[in-house]
């Protein structure tokens, strides 16, 4: 094993301790201990530790279902958990308190370290030890030739090295070489504290929102809050300065193996940027949107995230009125695509509140892209090649008018349970076919449309985060593929019998850093310095 | 004609797994006819141990069959190799796209790594036994349980970006298996246990210094693959870190290699301590590749499996 020749300064600890001296003596020895090795070796753990249930147990943020099936499954203990945090864990204070003392032991070890390391850069190579012959690496040889000529091959040897020699009774050297090992550590160690905070950044100042469009010209527009169906805010954004753009959907391609297994997903939009709207401009500027090909405004992000379809149904009432419904239905199951939603119509022409709670229509169902048919209507395949839809159509009350929110996919359970909405028919349709209503109204099935899941998504810490990983990078190979090593030559002249001035070399070296060999370099040296021919 | 490549991709990545079984067998004859070596001394400070001649060469049997497995463990590597790129010509995509792949091309990056330590130090040869019996496990579950058909993969990895990010995973992780092996090994060899059966290991130094050597090479190349995989992220699923339990458990891998690093810089904690963390975190890579993949559901649920 490497050890070091013991070259610390005796410790300068005060016996005579007392009163304030003795505060300052406990804050010392507490800051010592934070910043000590070994604590930042337990945060480590601590941290790996606390991870863990991030991804072995549901997490809200990233799926609120199963965490809801996680409470119905263990009702005892996840109020519990729930109480701890621990379906949160990414957002838990102690989570937070590992990582923030983690950094704290961070930046206590490595300024003084930086200190250091700015000291030493300057500082000359340590004196040549006594016996060489006590390092790790050490050899001894005489050359044919005087010392000059020995101290010249050595200094040829040693460019690039930081290297003092001395000429007193020998010549000595001592050299010392791999000092960007101690820089690359510090700029591993500072990059961290850099992505953290680039990371805070966007949990402050991001955002991120879910909207459907319906492809062949729906629209949406980045105003507010509340035209996205989902929006998680950043803990400073109150959705009030969003940037403006606005996307047109119009085209949506998927196409798939016989397996049923996606092979693409295309979108053609039209977008208007910020600059766009304030110059007025009218045009919408195509682009091909598609999975890893996000649309990317100044500081927002459109991401292609889903798909599925809205089927048409119009609607003809007794009185002759034509409505046309278009609603986005939810798939269901994500292998083919059979889908599952509700769509509403208000019957038109109605004041009356009473009528109005009677006449309420909601076509609800099931919807197969690709149907198997029969009577039973299931998805075959995910993609539209013989829709069916399987329906029922309700009448009554919809409860749109209560001022309660309601899923768009779904009808008010509690009317139905209520009797006030019942239900009048049930019946299988293809595109174009219809069935009339016991009241006379006639409901069509037109067909059906694609629509996408865009996501818009802001972070302005993002950028600043890929810098410092990359500095991270950058450092930890550096701090792990240099390695800071010491080199010591002593020259005694030597005049033998035959009076031939020779030389005596003796050499040493020594690993500063943990044991990635520095061997093989030396030995290298040492053929080098011992070789015959005069110069090479 | 893909369909025959396919299959002789399957049939080249069952033949690499026989032949490093009869590498196993051979290497184990090995093992068997060594004689204990007779602790070397070696004076304290007596230059680079990693460089120390051979303690004592081996019967004539055992110094044959140790030859051998090596060669054979080359001729395995090779054939898995050509099995992976013509797997790859057979799916018309980059062959890293579901866990069949993934376990095929992380086996030979550790046979790869293996083999390119062994011939800087050819004293460690016995520690080929130990190396080719996680990889040979791997290989069965990867040819039985795991097996996925050539087939094009899902929209999300349809980007230059798995090329970049899953290439790089795997070589690290199968860099990062010799270590947790080494370090495995040099934890027997320290502590005493089963002498017969330890003392013919390479010494406990030399083990030592192939799991340090190996891991500051695996290290920061995961850490470029887990960067590789945030930037991926970012493009494709709108954010660049999103906890997902494969990201986290990697984040957890992560910490515990970075452990492992500052342990050797710590006194008291630089021999065993630090060998338990580098073989805590190989545990937590599997657990990653596995458990992660195939029980948790995640954005990283790619293995192609059925169900």
């Amino acid at each position: 094993m490497v050890t070091q020749t013991p070259t610390r300064p005796p410790g300068n600890a005060d016996p005579r301790a007392s009163g304030p001296r003795l505060a300052w003596i406990v804050l010392r020895n507490g800051w010592r201990s934070l910043t000590s090795m070994r604590t930042a070796l337990v945060l480590l753990f601590l941290l790996a530790v606390a991870a863990l249930p991030g991804a072995l147990l549901p997490q809200r943020s990233l799926n609120q279902t199963l965490v809801d099936s996680y409470f119905t499954q263990y009702p005892t203990i996840a109020p519990i958990l729930d109480k701890l945090d621990f379906f949160d864990v990414f957002a838990s204070p102690w989570f937070a308190a590992i990582y923030l003392l983690l950094m704290i032991s961070l930046v206590g070890c490595v300024l003084p370290r930086a200190w250091e390391h700015l000291k030493g850069v300057r500082a000359r190579p340590v004196a040549v030890p006594t016996n060489l012959g006590r390092l790790p690496h050490h050899a001894g040889f005489t050359l044919d030739m005087d010392v000059d000529e020995a101290a010249t091959r050595i200094r040829t040897r040693l460019k690039g090295w930081r290297r003092t020699e001395t000429g007193t009774s020998a010549v000595t050297f001592s050299a010392e070489k791999g000092y960007l090992r101690e820089a690359g550590n510090l700029v591993f160690h500072l990059s961290l504290i850099g992505l953290l905070l680039g990371f805070a950044a966007g949990k402050l100042y991001g955002y991120e929102g879910q909207v459907i469009v319906q492809a062949g010209g729906g629209q949406f527009c980045n105003t507010g809050i509340l035209g996205y169906d989902s929006f998680r805010a950043g803990l400073r954004v109150d959705g009030t300065n969003l940037v403006p753009f606005c996307v047109k959907v119009d085209t949506f391609d998927a196409t798939y193996l016989p397996n049923g297994q996606a092979s693409s997903f295309d979108a053609t939009i039209g977008y208007q940027s910020e600059a766009d709207l304030d110059a007025g401009a009218t045009a919408w500027q195509p682009f091909p949107l598609a999975v890893n090909n996000p649309l990317r405004l100044d500081g927002d992000r459109v991401y292609l995230q889903g798909h599925g379809y809205a089927p048409r149904f119009t609607v003809t009432f007794p009185d002759g009125q034509q409505r046309t419904g278009q609603t986005q239905w939810n798939p269901v199951d994500p292998t083919t695509l059979l889908s599952q939603g509700a769509t509403k119509f208000a019957r038109p022409g109605v004041t009356d509140e009473a009528q109005r709670k009677a006449t309420g229509l909601a076509i609800t169902g099931l919807l197969a892209p690709t149907s198997s048919g029969g009577t039973v209507v299931t998805s075959v395949f995910p993609e539209l090649r013989d829709p069916e839809v399987a329906i029922d159509v309700l009448r009554g009350d919809l409860g749109l008018d209560d001022g309660r929110g309601q899923s768009i996919f779904e009808v008010d359970q509690s009317k139905i349970d209520s009797g006030a909405l019942k239900r009048v028919e049930r019946v299988n349709l293809v595109p174009g076919r219809s069935t009339t209503l016991d009241d006379g109204t006639i409901v069509r099935f037109d067909g059906v449309a694609p629509w996408v899941n865009l996501q818009v998504s802001h972070d302005p810490g993002q950028d600043y985060v890929l810098v410092f990983a990359v500095l991270l990078l950058l450092g930890l190979f550096t701090s792990l593929t240099i390695r800071r090593r010491r080199f010591w030559a002593r020259l005694t002249p030597l005049t033998g019998d035959d009076g031939v001035k020779r030389t005596v070399v003796e050499i040493g070296g020594l690993a500063r850093t943990d044991r990635a060999g520095y061997g093989e370099e030396f030995d290298r040296l040492q053929a080098d310095l011992r070789q015959n021919d005069r110069e090479s | 004609m893909l369909t025959e490549l396919a299959l002789y991709s399957d049939r080249l990545y069952m033949a690499a797994a026989g032949v490093y079984v009869l590498a196993m067998v051979l290497h184990g004859i090995e093992y068997a006819a060594e004689r204990a070596a007779k602790p070397v001394l070696v004076a304290a400070g007596e230059g680079d141990l990693l460089n120390a001649p051979e303690p004592e060469p081996a019967k004539p049997r055992g110094e044959r069959s140790g030859r051998m497995a090596v060669s054979l463990v080359a001729l395995g590597a090779g054939l898995q190799f050509v099995s992976i790129v013509l797997r790859g010509f057979a799916a018309q995509r980059w062959p890293l796209g579901n866990m069949y792949e993934f376990v095929s091309a992380f086996t030979l990056a550790a046979v790869v790594t293996w083999l390119v330590m062994l011939r800087r130090t050819p004293t460690m040869r016995p520690v080929g036994l130990f190396v080719l019996f996680p990889v040979i496990v791997l290989l069965f579950l990867g040819g039985t349980v795991l097996y996925a058909p050539a087939a094009p993969v899902m929209p999300a990895l349809q980007s230059y970006w798995l090329v970049i990010h899953v290439t790089t995973i795997t070589v690290s992780s199968g860099l990062l298996l010799v270590p947790g092996v080494a370090s495995l090994l040099f934890l027997l060899r320290r502590s005493g246990r089963l002498p017969e059966f330890a003392e013919k290991l390479p010494s406990a130094d030399v083990l030592d210094r192939l799991a340090y050597r190996v891991t500051i090479i695996g290290f920061p190349l995961y850490t470029f693959a887990v960067i590789a995989g945030a930037i991926w992220a970012e493009a494709a699923w709108g954010r660049f870190w999103g906890w997902d339990p494969k990201e986290t458990i990697a984040f957890v891998a992560w910490v515990v290699y970075a452990a492992y690093l500052h342990a050797r810089a710590t006194a008291g904690w630089r021999a065993e301590r630090a060998a338990w963390i580098n073989v805590l975190g190989l545990a937590v890579m599997i657990f990653n590749l596995f458990f992660i993949n195939m029980v948790v559901a995640g954005l990283h649920s790619y293995a192609g499996l059925p169900g």
